[in-house]
C-alpha cells in the first residue's frame, strides 16, 4: 500500500463513495421519507427540506391507520412479532437438524448420502408457488393451516438446505485428523463434535444461519398463502398500507425502517463470527 | 505379555490391497521404527492401531485385549501425526493438555503435567500461543507433548520430524531416544529416513510390498539385511548390486563381476550357478595401492559426503559402482587416476536374483 500515490488512494475514494451512495441512498431516502406526511413526500418537486414527524411511526406502534376515507386497524406490530417469530424459530430448527446432517454428509460416506443432499438441495430450485397448491391442500387436512407450527415448517424449505450445504462445506475444511486426535487424546464422538467440530465450523453456521433468516425474513408467498391476517409476517403485512384511497408512503417508509432493524442488528453482531475466518496453520498444509 | 501385538492384519480399501498379514509382538517400553517409503501403508498401520480406521482382517490386541470395534478413546494411545493436527481454537497449554482433562485430571494436576512436559520439550515459553502462532518446530513438539502427556501404552508417532527443520530434526533426533525411554510407553515410530530408524530403534520393522520384509535390530537390518531391498534402503549411499553366479573354482568360490572374477567366501559353494544379485556396501570397498586387490578401476568422481568422501568407479569391464571412504584416509584417488580396488569380505551379501531374499553362506 505504501507505492500507491495520492491521487489513487483519491480516486479509491471516491469510488467507493459512489458505490456507498448508490447503495446507500435508497436507504437514507426511506429514513427521511419516515419522518414525512404523506403530502410532503409526494410533493414536486421532491425536497430534502420538511419538518420531520413522528406520526408514522405513532400510527404503526398504536395500530391506528388515519387516511382521508377513514380510520383503518392495522396489525404492524404483531406482523413485526410474528416475523421475528417465525424467522428466528425457523433458524433454530434449521440449526438444530442442519448442523448434524452436514456433519454427517461431510464425514461419512454413506447409501444414498449423496441423494439426499441433493433432494434437499433441490428444494431450493422449485418454485414455491408450484409447491404451494399441493401443500396447502394437505395443511388443511393436517389443521396445519394458519398455525406457527405449520409455518415454521414449510420455513424449512427455505432455511435448511441453506444452512446444509453451507455448513457441510465448513465441516469438509477442517482436517479429520484434528478430531481424531481429539478421539485419541480420550473423548467421545459426542464431545469431538461439539468440542472441536462446531466450533471450528462457528464462521460458516454464523453466515449460514444469518442468511437462512434474511431469507426467512425476507418470505412472502408461503405465509401469504398459508396463513391469515394474525400470523402473517411484515412482508405480508406490508400489502395493507396499500389503501382505498391511496398508498401510505409514510407509514410503507417507517415499516421498512422497523423491519430492517432486526435483520441489520443481527447481521452487526454476526459480523464478527463471519470475519473470525478459520484459524488455520494447527495443520500443516 | 506382549504390550502390542498385530496378529495377521490387513487393509483394503475395496480393491486396493495396503498390506496383508502383519504380524508384531512388542515389548513393554520397546521402540518399534516401521520403515518404509512412501504410500507403503506407514500412516494407515498406526491409525489402525490408534483406532481411528479399521482394520479390513486380523487382529490389534494390546495388552492382551482385543482392540477390534473398541473406540479410540477407549484404547489408552497416544498419536502425533504428521500434519500436526493441533486444535487450532486451543492454546497450545490446552493442547497439550487435552488428554488429561479428558482422563477427569483435576486443573492441578493438568498444569503441573503440562508443565513438566513443556520444559521437557522446550516449549514453556510458547504455552499461551495459538497453534498458528507457533513454528513448525513448536507445533511439533506441541503434538508431541500432546501425545505423550499422559502415559499412554502405546505411542503413535508418524514421522514427527518430517516437517521440521534440518537443524531441529539433527537435535530431535538425539533428544527423541532419552525422551521415548523416559516415557516408559511402547513406541511405534513411523519414519522414512533410514538414519532416523537407525538412532532410535530397538528394532526396525521394514514395510514394502504390503508386508513386512524383515523385523530386526538395526545392527541386523543394516549387517543381514532380509532382501536386496532392504539392503539398499539402508546405507548411504546405497549398495552396489551387481548380477551374476558363484562359481566354484577348486578349492575357492569366486564370483564374476562384469569380466573380472572376485573371490567369495566358501559357505557360498551350496549356491555354485544359481543367478545371484551380489551386494556390496560402498563402505567395504578398499582403494588404493592394495597388493591383492580384486580389480582395477578408474575414478568417475569425487564427491565428499560429511566426513566421508564417495568415489564413482568403473572397472574395466564397465561395472560402475560407488565406495566410501573416511575423509582423512591418504590414499584417496582423485577423477581420473586409475586404482586398485579390494572388496571386504563382510560387506558382501548375495541375494537370490529373482526373489531378492539374502542367501546365507552354508557351512
Amino acid at each position: 500500500m505504501d507505492h500507491t500515490s495520492s491521487f489513487e488512494r483519491l480516486l479509491r475514494g471516491v469510488l467507493v463513495a459512489l458505490v456507498l451512495i448508490f447503495f446507500l441512498f435508497p436507504i437514507f431516502w426511506i429514513l427521511l421519507m419516515s419522518f414525512q406526511t404523506n403530502e410532503t413526500i409526494l410533493r414536486i418537486p421532491p425536497s430534502m427540506v420538511f419538518a420531520p414527524t413522528i406520526e408514522n411511526y405513532q400510527a404503526l406502534i398504536t395500530g391506528k391507520l388515519e387516511t382521508t376515507a377513514g380510520n383503518l386497524d392495522i396489525a404492524f406490530m404483531r406482523n413485526l412479532w410474528n416475523s421475528v417469530l417465525l424467522s428466528t424459530s425457523s433458524v433454530a430448527l434449521s440449526l438444530l437438524l442442519g448442523v448434524p446432517a452436514a456433519y454427517a454428509f461431510a464425514r461419512f460416506k454413506f447409501r444414498l448420502g449423496e441423494d439426499i443432499a441433493f433432494t434437499l438441495l433441490s428444494f431450493r430450485f422449485a418454485p414455491p408457488l408450484l409447491v404451494l397448491l399441493p401443500l396447502s391442500l394437505y395443511f388443511k387436512d393436517l389443521h396445519l393451516t394458519n398455525t406457527y407450527i405449520g409455518l415454521i415448517w414449510v420455513y424449512q424449505l427455505i432455511c435448511l438446505p441453506l444452512i446444509l450445504w453451507i455448513v457441510r462445506g465448513y465441516f469438509e475444511d477442517i482436517s479429520p485428523d484434528i478430531e481424531h486426535a481429539y478421539r485419541i487424546a480420550g473423548n467421545s464422538w459426542w464431545k469431538t463434535f461439539t468440542r472441536i467440530a462446531i466450533p471450528l465450523a462457528r464462521p460458516g453456521i454464523a453466515a449460514a444461519g444469518l442468511l437462512a433468516f434474511i431469507f426467512a425474513w425476507n418470505n412472502f408467498i408461503f405465509s401469504l398463502v398459508l396463513a391469515s391476517a394474525d400470523k402473517q409476517p411484515v412482508t405480508v403485512g406490508a400489502l395493507a398500507f396499500v389503501t382505498a384511497s391511496g398508498i401510505q408512503y409514510g407509514q410503507i417508509a417507517a415499516a421498512i425502517v422497523l423491519s430492517v432493524t432486526p435483520t441489520l442488528l443481527l447481521a452487526l453482531y454476526a459480523q464478527r463470527y463471519l470475519v473470525e475466518g478459520l484459524s488455520m496453520g494447527a495443520v500443516k498444509g | 505379555m506382549a504390550q502390542l501385538e498385530l496378529q495377521c492384519l490387513s487393509k483394503s480399501f475395496g480393491a486396493l490391497k495396503v498390506f496383508e498379514g502383519l504380524n508384531l509382538e512388542t515389548k513393554s517400553g520397546e521402540i518399534v521404527v516401521i520403515f518404509g517409503g512412501s504410500g507403503t501403508g506407514k500412516t494407515i498401520l498406526l491409525r489402525l492401531i490408534a483406532g481411528v480406521d479399521d482394520p479390513t482382517g486380523g487382529d490389534i490386541r494390546i495388552g492382551g485385549q482385543s482392540m477390534i470395534d473398541v473406540a479410540p478413546e477407549s484404547r489408552n494411545v497416544g498419536m502425533a501425526f504428521q500434519n500436526f493436527a493441533l486444535f487450532p481454537h486451543m492454546s497450545a497449554a490446552e493442547n497439550i493438555a487435552a488428554p488429561l482433562n479428558a482422563r477427569g485430571a483435576t486443573a492441578e494436576v493438568v498444569k503441573i503435567g503440562v508443565d513438566r512436559v513443556a520444559r521437557l520439550l522446550k516449549i514453556d515459553h510458547v504455552l499461551d500461543h495459538a497453534p498458528r502462532e507457533l513454528s513448525n518446530g513448536q507445533k511439533q513438539r506441541t503434538a508431541l507433548a500432546r501425545a505423550l502427556i499422559a502415559e499412554p501404552n502405546i505411542l503413535l508417532l508418524d514421522d514427527p520430524l518430517r516437517n521440521v527443520d534440518a537443524k531441529l530434526r539433527f537435535e530431535m533426533r538425539l533428544e527423541l531416544p532419552r525422551l521415548l525411554r523416559q516415557s516408559g510407553s511402547t513406541v511405534l515410530y513411523v519414519t522414512q529416513d533410514y538414519k532416523e530408524a537407525m538412532a532410535l530403534a530397538d528394532r526396525i520393522a521394514v514395510l514394502a510390498g504390503g508386508s513386512f520384509v524383515q523385523i530386526a535390530t538395526p545392527e541386523d537390518i543394516y549387517n543381514k539385511p532380509a532382501t536386496a531391498d532392504v539392503a539398499r534402503l539402508f546405507g548411504d549411499p546405497v549398495i552396489n548390486l551387481a548380477e551374476g553366479a558363484p562359481q566354484v573354482r577348486g578349492k575357492t568360490v569366486t564370483f564374476d563381476i562384469a569380466g573380472e572374477t572376485i573371490p567369495l567366501d566358501g559357505a557360498y559353494a551350496a549356491y555354485a550357478g544359481r543367478p545371484v544379485r551380489l551386494g556390496i556396501r560402498p563402505e567395504a570397498v578398499e582403494i588404493g595401492p592394495v597388493k591383492d586387490s580384486h580389480m582395477a578401476a578408474d575414478v568417475q568422481a569425487v564427491t565428499p559426503y560429511n566426513e566421508r568422501t564417495v568415489l564413482l568407479l568403473r572397472s574395466r569391464g564397465g561395472f560402475e559402482f560407488l565406495a566410501s571412504l573416511p575423509s582423512s584416509s591418504a590414499n584417496i584417488p582423485n577423477f581420473g587416476q586409475s586404482t586398485g580396488v579390494k572388496f571386504n569380505a563382510e560387506g558382501l551379501h548375495v541375494f537370490d536374483r529373482d526373489s531378492g531374499v539374502r542367501l546365507v553362506g552354508q557351512g
